[in-house]
């Protein structure tokens, strides 16, 4: 008998219960009906994606200037690199986009303040964007101040005017609605009866018929002489829309807070507005965010219907592109590169909503 | 490919707005308010190869942009100095009517209907459009009139679907329609080898036989089988613009038959005949008569080039659409386009 007195010393756990084949014995392969599911997916996977990556790389012409340069076999980067300044900036003159890239990258450092934790003096910075900076952006866009130069906004288009209309949509959208939900909820017949009203107008009516109104209507509407620009006009109908949406997602979250809670803060003799800017709507709209998140993402996927009145925005600047005869048939390349760029935008959102849920996260989801 | 359900709104919204008041508008001095402005307010499409598109540089190009090009540089003496406005089928006149735009250059049929009861008037043809086929080349055909019991690939609810059967009834033919929802799902199918023929407007043929995957084996047959004549309108009641746009277009035909182009403009100037004098300013002030200076249509072929120049650029066989003059040649050419002499 012997007696082993140092430690066995730790194993490595057998090759068959963890890594990478453990997890596709478990996942992928765990018996004759799930490793026959898995080879019919591995197969449905390569028919689609092999002739797409055929398509979009392999085959695919990236370099080059004109429609000449294309092998027409796969996919013709070369549109969309040649076209891309302009689906960026639409028809904005090129000696002046250095003005667009100063407020992109504004926008981009005031965002990336807000949305960074550790950072300072959010309040201010906060104040700035929501005040400051949209008069920033307006100068530099349209000029005339300064000695920039006037640029018209027919000539505003591509993702610079899709960010323009959705974010202006976006901020302008969730105060409205705010106070549109909580008037819904009030006592005061008046105001409710007006926010009803309001709401119940503006969500009924689809989004393209408020534009085509405000493009084709409301000029017939206005004195001689006097015309209002097109961009403000379709600025103004998605605001208002948008607005009816959110009051109602925020409406939702309101009803969701027991009546305790306001019952609560008045019980502290806090006043309406202290109740619901201190107790009530924090709760509510830390609730609401996938709701809210959920309304930003369709607007912005809803700009793309400005098309219809005429305005480029991403998507339109990327039809008119293709009705260019120098570049006919490149129709996909533009529709998959427009797809794209939604997505990412997307996304970020999503992903960005879901980072500020986790970190509200204070107890209340069950 | 005009459908007519999409008309029909168009002459609602169009003759609702007339009714609202926006005849009062018409008596505004166009003139005028364009030089406050600095730039002639001209509306184009959203985007038609060869008549109007943004291209590469985002400047727009086609020869309805030409017609706004031309205006701008009658009144101005720069054919820079254009705002352009993309407006839809649907909008178009509606935006005309308020005073969005000052001229609506966006491949516009003119029609009676349009002419008459929509207080527009159209100042003259800049391309006339109709209704064409375009077969395989393997085929050997060279008429329209060799179609008997063709396959015919074409877009449902179109007026070309009842035109090109009105034109087989009246010849006397019989053909076989194989009817697709939308224009790509057309081309598909001529493609896919569903029919010998495809048929939409001419000028829609050509950007659409650019985007085969050989071009070069179709052919587009020399028959126009409707009456699409597209051109520039202005609002009713302000007949001295109506004049300024109406002439901006016959000076640059005028200058295509007296062979003046921009490049040899300069040199025309010292020109002995008394046409091409009166036509530069250099003999009497006919631009006086519109408000505008002696030089006006000198200008329009300096900066914009004459007809000829200008079709060849944006449609013609300089520009990849390639679509024969045909009926658009001079009269003097065996076309249809004509203009009256400046006298």
């Amino acid at each position: 008998m012997t007696i082993r007195h140092e430690m066995i010393p730790e194993r490595p756990a057998p090759i068959r219960t963890v890594g990478p084949i453990a997890w596709l014995r478990a996942n992928l392969f765990s018996g004759p009906v799930n490793t026959l599911f898995t080879l019919v997916g591995l197969y449905l996977l390569y028919v689609l994606l092999a002739p797409t990556i055929q398509w979009a790389f392999i085959n695919a012409d990236w370099v080059g200037t004109s429609r000449d340069d294309c092998s027409r076999e796969g996919a013709c980067w070369v549109f969309v690199n040649a076209r891309l300044g302009q689906f960026i900036y639409g028809l904005y003159p090129g000696s002046e986009i250095w003005r667009v890239n100063t407020v992109f990258a504004s926008f981009a450092a005031l965002i990336a303040w807000l949305a960074i934790p550790r950072l300072p003096a959010k309040r201010w910075v906060a104040i700035a964007t929501l005040l400051a900076f949209p008069v920033f952006a307006y100068v530099m866009l349209y000029g005339g101040y300064f000695g920039l130069r006037v640029v018209e906004t027919h000539r505003w288009g591509g993702l610079m005017l899709t960010l323009i209309l959705a974010v202006v949509g976006m901020v302008a959208a969730l105060p409205i609605g705010i106070l549109l939900a909580l008037g819904r909820r009030s006592q005061m017949p008046i105001v409710k009866s007006f926010c009803v009203v309001f709401i119940e107008f503006w969500r009924g009516v689809p989004l393209i018929t408020i534009l085509f109104m405000a493009s084709v209507m409301l000029p017939l509407f206005m004195p001689t002489g006097v015309s209002v620009d097109r961009l403000l006009r379709a600025l103004i109908g998605i605001t208002l829309f948008q607005s009816a949406y959110m009051a109602e997602v925020i409406r939702g979250g309101l009803q969701a807070i027991p009546r305790g809670q306001e019952e609560a803060a008045a019980a502290l003799g806090m006043n309406y507005w202290m109740r619901m800017g201190l107790i009530v709507l924090p709760q509510a709209l830390k609730m609401m965010i996938p709701g809210i998140v959920n309304t930003f993402i369709s607007l912005f996927k809803d700009t793309t219907l400005v098309m219809i009145i005429g305005l480029f925005d991403l998507l339109g600047i990327v039809q008119a592109a293709l009705s260019d005869s120098r570049w006919l048939g490149f129709a996909l390349e533009g529709y998959v590169f427009a797809a794209f760029m939604f997505w990412v935008f997307c996304f970020s959102m999503s992903r960005y909503s879901q980072y500020l849920e986790r970190k509200l996260h204070t107890g209340h989801k069950r | 490919m005009r459908s007519d359900n999409k008309n029909k709104l168009v002459l609602l919204t169009s003759a609702a707005a007339l009714t609202l008041g926006a005849a009062s508008l018409a008596s505004a001095q166009t003139l005028e308010a364009t030089r406050d402005r600095g730039a002639v307010q001209c509306g184009v499409s959203d985007g038609l190869p060869g008549f109007s598109a943004p291209d590469d540089t985002g400047e727009w190009r086609g020869i309805d942009v030409d017609v706004c090009r031309a205006v701008a540089a009658a009144v101005f003496g720069d054919a820079e100095a254009v705002r352009y406005i993309s407006l839809n089928a649907v909008e178009r006149f509606t935006a005309l009517q308020s005073g969005e735009v000052d001229v609506l250059s966006r491949n516009t049929t003119w029609t009676t209907t349009r002419d008459t009861t929509l207080g527009l008037n159209f100042t003259g043809v800049t391309f006339y459009d109709g209704i064409g086929f375009m077969v395989n080349r393997d085929l050997g055909l060279s008429s329209a009139e060799e179609l008997d019991g063709a396959a015919i690939c074409v877009q449902s609810g179109t007026t070309t679907e009842l035109n090109v059967a009105d034109y087989f009834r009246a010849n006397d033919m019989a053909f076989d329609p194989i009817v697709f929802d939308t224009s790509e799902q057309t081309v598909g199918g001529y493609e896919a080898g569903r029919c010998d023929v495809l048929t939409s407007d001419t000028s829609q043929l050509a950007a659409l036989r650019i985007q085969l995957s050989d071009p070069d084996q179709s052919v587009i047959l020399p028959e126009i089988i409707s009456k699409e004549p597209l051109g520039p309108v202005v609002r009713q009641g302000d007949d001295q613009w109506f004049n300024i746009v109406k002439w901006s277009l016959f000076a640059m035909l005028n200058a295509e038959e007296m062979g003046i182009t921009s490049d040899n403009v300069e040199a025309m100037l010292e020109s002995e005949d008394p046409d091409v004098a009166r036509l530069l300013g250099q003999d009497g002030n006919y631009g006086e008569g519109m408000g505008l200076s002696a030089d006006w249509a000198y200008q329009i072929i300096k900066q914009v080039g004459n007809y000829g120049e200008s079709f060849e650029r944006n449609v013609g066989m300089d520009s990849p659409l390639e679509i024969e003059r045909g009926i658009n040649a001079l009269w003097t050419e065996g076309g249809i386009q004509y203009a009256p002499p400046i006298r």
